[in-house]
């Protein structure tokens, strides 16, 4: 900028230089976009076409039927995608209000008290968040089949625990830090007690912080696949698992389309409550440094 | 400091596993095998068995519960999932748990449960006529000399071929090869199987050998028996077809569905499949093959194909207080009038061998007398407690033979040295 | 609990007292401070000990366990009684127990044969996907960094993939594979994506990419957007290219972020399992989870030796990483949380 002003056919070269460059930024910022968009596109429109076309490649949609979303939604053929969506909610609620309760009281330790073995608590919640699931898992299934456990909510809920509560409690140490506590102080100068101060300044200014944090731990058990395709019936199984294991009206028979529609029909919700709440999800995956 | 800092995530690991010490316990696996003698208890009972999709198990239950007031049948409905199915009845026999009385046991999975001691077997009072039962059926439900679980629903593997493009189907399996020139004029793919690395692979590298005339393993259920010239001559028609171009590439890929999607789009002119496609083939919207398609019993060597047997029995729970009503049960299950209603209701290959000669059974499902070939002259899946370290090992080696990464022999010889370890522990 | 919690938080922001007072006020409030947090820390820790720690303990005594074998007279299981440690040795030396209580080297069908191979599969997806990535991911993370219309659509679009469980992304990818599926379509190919070893290994490591990128790209960003403008502003005065500059100012600057991404993903992809179990490819994309899953309903002893040793392995590769690449995970964190990452 500062070199541009000073010479006239400096900046003539520098303005067309930075257009070029600018569309080469535009380019590739398409070609992001395409390759992160033409998968689900493709699944979407999948999902509308007639079972009788199902490798059509037309790339916009042709033989347009519901069909699929009727046979996705069914139960009539095994599938029982409404009570797999029910399953994966009472599933992720259960597991976010159970991590935020406990994790809330360990994350404003880390982030407010100094106290001796604090880096060893965070090495400890680190390590847990890093677990490979996959070394649950054996003695889990013997321990749930030995107390008749498998394929119970609660054979669910108790494994995913091991990494959303890490997730939690590092997620929400890293927003807790950011807050003004100043603000606590101010107002029991003002004469609150601690007790209003916590409920008047502290609750409403943490809310958005466990909001996300909340968000996070929901999709990450939301997502999850591996315990839970191992240890739930079809009474609780999520609708990763569903989905996985999808069948036709027969036995061995497994409609595409279909599939795509209960894919759809999975991720919507999901594309939409990222999309309503990007900013905040941004926030929360780069101040935690996790995965969800 | 920093270095304190840096082992501070091992320390982090080391406390959880530490602080968890307190917690542990040892969990034992297995279980005694303490049954319940009595053979002769009478009263309620529950049947367990996957998903009624057809909704055909509770209407025959009521009737027998109509007939038996004190004796009431309460069903149990379990999930499609067939590892679902497996894992909900292994927790119900290790707890013991009285209250599953007769179970539906996939035909693969007699051996364990017998072999663990969960299954009643079906002898002295409890015995079953099983002399009108297809004989392959009676089999797999047979483990060292013992029934354990008696026949139910069965099923076997059907040659589809084009009518349109062949007049009288092939008996051997050379015919079958030879006829391959019509498809290579046609430019379609000739036969096809399920050949992706699962469990259909092993029903079909089974058939094959089998209808070579070896075997997987002995009449003991477990000692290998690969390394027979028939065997090598069963894996070898399949590997050469895959080389000749004959099975196309692609049937690597295939699980039943993807063979049915290539035959019914007319890609292929002979395809092996379950009898469940016959009517997707004739009704589907966008099968090109309505209509010109038959079926034909699996080709042999010179007569026959050996085909592997699908489907479930039921048994009774070594830990039932009512057996002997169990057995009753289980054998109005086998009765004419309720395996006629299978099929009529879900086009359920019967066990009972008469009905697949009625001529109105016949209407309904045309494909019924050729079925009744293909399983009388199917083979069982090995009858072994370990059967899924064999049928893995089966998989594995033939589906590196297929590909051309292994030869027949080494796969034959991998194949049969893995089935042996497979016999002796993990 | 939040009283007590208010309590130690009063503490450390009450009212100057004397000196004397002070001194012992400090120590004793350092004192209830530590108590304050022991209160607050312990149910999480607890928690994590039973849902994490208990399996684990209970994993290695049953690695020690024989699995139940068949008694050859009566055809019945019994129980397998002490190991040893011939579960480990299994995998890691892949020998298999012959009939007369010796052991033979196993042979290819048998799982224990394949624990190198899936160490081989697991170690190769991590490497290839995880440096995939990352480059794909800084460039991502670069393009997002410059002002333009339409940012904000580029970053709602890549939280797309990242959105989609990954379940649905393997099925709706194997679909996308499928032979008659649009790839060969497009490409006028027939390429067994799903069955032959290398296509299937290369389908996966696509698919994970575009999976995970976004998540990288936005890691990358949130260490990028630290760095002001101003940096690159004195470099370009300084005469230094794009190229230069980057590997001068941005690399380093967003290293500490960066590495400590690459860890969390590398242990990530350690653990891969939903993409091969749904994708398929058999024994070409089996990974330790795979093996494990595979191996539990067999014999769920031997099953956890190998989960044991899987988990070793993971904790010997994220040991080794902060070791050498002196990506310090907790120092870095408890930095950027207190907003000291520069």
């Amino acid at each position: 900028m500062t070199t541009a002003a000073l010479e006239p056919t400096v900046n003539r070269a520098s303005v067309s230089r930075r257009r070029w460059s600018s569309i080469r930024t535009w380019i590739s910022a398409i070609i992001i976009v395409l390759w992160c968009l033409l998968p689900f596109y493709w699944m979407v429109v999948t999902s509308f076409r007639d079972v009788g076309y199902t490798f059509d490649t037309t790339p916009w949609p042709t033989h347009v039927t519901l069909d699929n979303y009727v046979t996705a939604l069914s139960t009539h053929w095994g599938n029982h995608l409404g009570k797999a969506l029910l399953n994966s909610l009472i599933i992720g609620a259960s597991v976010t209000i159970i991590a935020l309760l406990v994790g809330t009281f360990a994350a404003y330790a880390l982030s407010r008290i100094e106290f001796r073995f604090k880096g060893i608590v965070l090495g400890v919640i680190m390590g847990a968040s890093m677990f490979p699931g996959v070394a649950l898992l054996t003695p889990l299934f013997q321990l749930f089949t030995n107390i008749g456990w498998m394929g119970t909510y609660q054979a669910l809920i108790i494994p995913e625990i091991s990494f959303v509560l890490p997730l939690t409690v590092y997620t929400l140490t890293s927003f807790l830090r950011e807050m003004p506590w100043d603000l606590e102080e101010a107002a029991r100068i003002d004469g609150c007690t601690s007790a209003q101060a916590f409920r008047k300044v502290i609750l409403p200014l943490a809310a958005p912080a466990v909001f996300t944090t909340a968000i996070l731990a929901f999709i990450s058990s939301w997502n999850e696949f591996l315990i839970s395709s191992q240890l739930s019936s079809d009474k609780t199984q999520p609708v990763t698992v569903a989905i996985a294991s999808f069948t036709g009206s027969l036995p061995h028979q497994e409609p595409y389309t279909a599939v795509m529609a209960a894919g759809t029909i999975v991720t919507v919700p999901l594309v939409i409550l990222v999309l309503i709440f990007q900013r905040r999800i941004v926030a929360g995956l780069t101040a935690g440094g996790v995965k969800g | 400091m920093k270095a304190s800092r840096r082992t501070r995530l091992a320390a982090g690991f080391a406390l959880v596993s530490a602080a968890a010490l307190a917690l542990a316990g040892c969990s034992s696996g297995g279980g005694s095998n303490a049954q319940n003698q009595d053979t002769s208890g009478r009263g309620p009972i529950t049947y367990v068995q996957g998903k009624d999709n057809n909704n055909l198990i509770r209407p025959i239950i009521a009737e027998w519960n109509k007939a038996h007031p004190d004796e009431k049948v309460t069903f149990k409905e379990q999930s499609d999932n067939a590892d679902q199915q497996h894992d909900d009845l292994v927790q119900h026999f290790q707890a013991k748990d009285s209250g599953y009385d007769v179970v539906a046991v996939d035909v693969i999975w007699t051996a364990e449960f017998a072999a663990k001691g969960w299954l009643q077997p079906l002898t002295g009072d409890l015995k079953i006529d099983t002399s009108k039962m297809l004989k392959p059926t009676v089999e797999a439900g047979t483990y060292n000399g013992t029934l354990y679980t008696a026949p139910w629903v069965t099923d076997g593997g059907l040659l589809y071929y084009r009518t349109d493009l062949i007049k009288t189907p092939p008996k051997t399996w050379d015919e079958m090869m030879a006829d391959c020139k019509i498809a290579k004029a046609n430019n379609i793919g000739c036969y096809a199987g399920q050949y992706a690395d699962y469990e259909g692979l092993t029903v079909n590298v089974a058939e094959a050998i089998n209808t070579a005339g070896g075997t997987i393993v002995g009449k003991d259920g477990k000692t290998p028996t690969l390394d027979t010239p028939e065997a090598k001559k069963g894996l070898e028609m399949l590997v050469d077809a895959f080389k000749d171009g004959d099975i196309p590439k692609e049937a690597l890929t295939y699980q039943e569905e993807q063979g049915r999607q290539a035959f019914e789009a007319g890609q292929l002119l002979f395809h092996r499949n379950w009898p469940y496609i016959y009517s997707l083939a004739s009704t589907d919207g966008s099968s090109k093959v309505k209509g010109k398609f038959a079926v034909a019993p699996l080709p042999g060597l010179d007569g026959t194909g050996a085909s592997s047997l699908g489907g479930h029995n039921i048994a009774v729970s070594a830990y039932s207080k009512h057996k002997a009503t169990a057995v009753d049960f289980i054998k109005f299950m086998e009765s004419e009038k309720i395996q006629r209603e299978a099929v009529v209701k879900a086009s359920n290959a019967p066990a009972l061998a008469s009905l697949y000669d009625d001529p109105e059974l016949n209407k309904q499902l045309p494909y019924l007398s050729t079925l009744k070939t293909s399983i009388e002259n199917a083979v069982p899946r090995p009858v072994s407690p370990f059967y899924p370290a064999i049928t893995k090992a089966i998989e594995e080696n033939s589906f590196a033979a297929l590909k051309g990464e292994k030869t027949v022999d080494q796969a034959l010889s991998d194949m049969q040295k893995a089935i042996k370890t497979a016999g002796s522990g993990s | 609990m939040s009283s007590t919690a208010m309590g130690a938080a009063r503490d450390s922001g009450a009212p100057p007292r004397s000196p004397r007072q002070q001194r012992g006020g400090l120590a004793r409030a350092q004192r209830a401070r530590n108590r304050n947090a022991f209160f607050l820390i312990i149910p999480s820790i607890v928690l994590l000990a039973v849902v994490i720690g208990y399996p684990i303990v209970s994993a290695i005594v049953m690695a020690f366990q024989k699995d139940a074998g068949l008694d050859a007279a009566t055809g019945f299981f019994v129980q397998g009684g002490f190991a040893g440690i011939s579960n480990f040795t299994h995998w890691l030396l892949q020998q298999c127990p012959t009939s007369d209580g010796g052991t033979t080297s196993c042979p290819p069908g048998n799982l224990g044969a394949q624990f190198w191979s899936s160490t081989f599969t697991t170690f190769f997806f991590t490497v290839v996907t995880v440096i995939c990535e990352t480059v794909f991911g800084f460039w991502m993370a670069i393009i997002m960094n410059r002002a333009f219309h339409g940012r904000s659509l580029v970053r709602t679009a890549i939280l797309v993939p990242w959105a989609i469980p990954t379940a649905v992304t393997a099925k709706l990818w194997f679909f996308i594979f499928s032979v008659a599926g649009i790839v060969n379509s497009l490409f006028a190919t027939k390429i067994l994506w799903t069955s032959d070893d290398w296509p299937a290994r290369i389908a996966i490591i696509i698919i994970d990419v575009w999976k995970t990128t976004p998540f990288m790209a936005l890691l990358i960003l949130a260490g990028l957007q630290l760095i002001p403008e101003e940096v690159y502003e004195a470099a370009r005065v300084d005469g230094a290219t794009t190229w230069k500059s980057f590997w001068t100012i941005t690399l380093p600057l967003v290293r500490p972020a960066l590495l400590v991404a690459v860890l969390f993903r590398i242990l990530d992809a350690l653990r891969m399992y939903d993409l091969p179990a749904i994708f398929g490819g058999g024994d070409a994309t089996a990974t330790w989870s795979v093996l494990v899953v595979q191996q539990m309903r067999q014999g769920p002893n031997a099953a956890s030796a190998l989960s044991t040793i899987v988990f070793v392995f993971i904790f010997l590769v994220a040991f080794l990483f902060v070791r050498f690449l002196g990506a310090n995970v907790v120092q870095t964190t408890q930095a950027q949380q207190k907003g000291e990452l520069k």
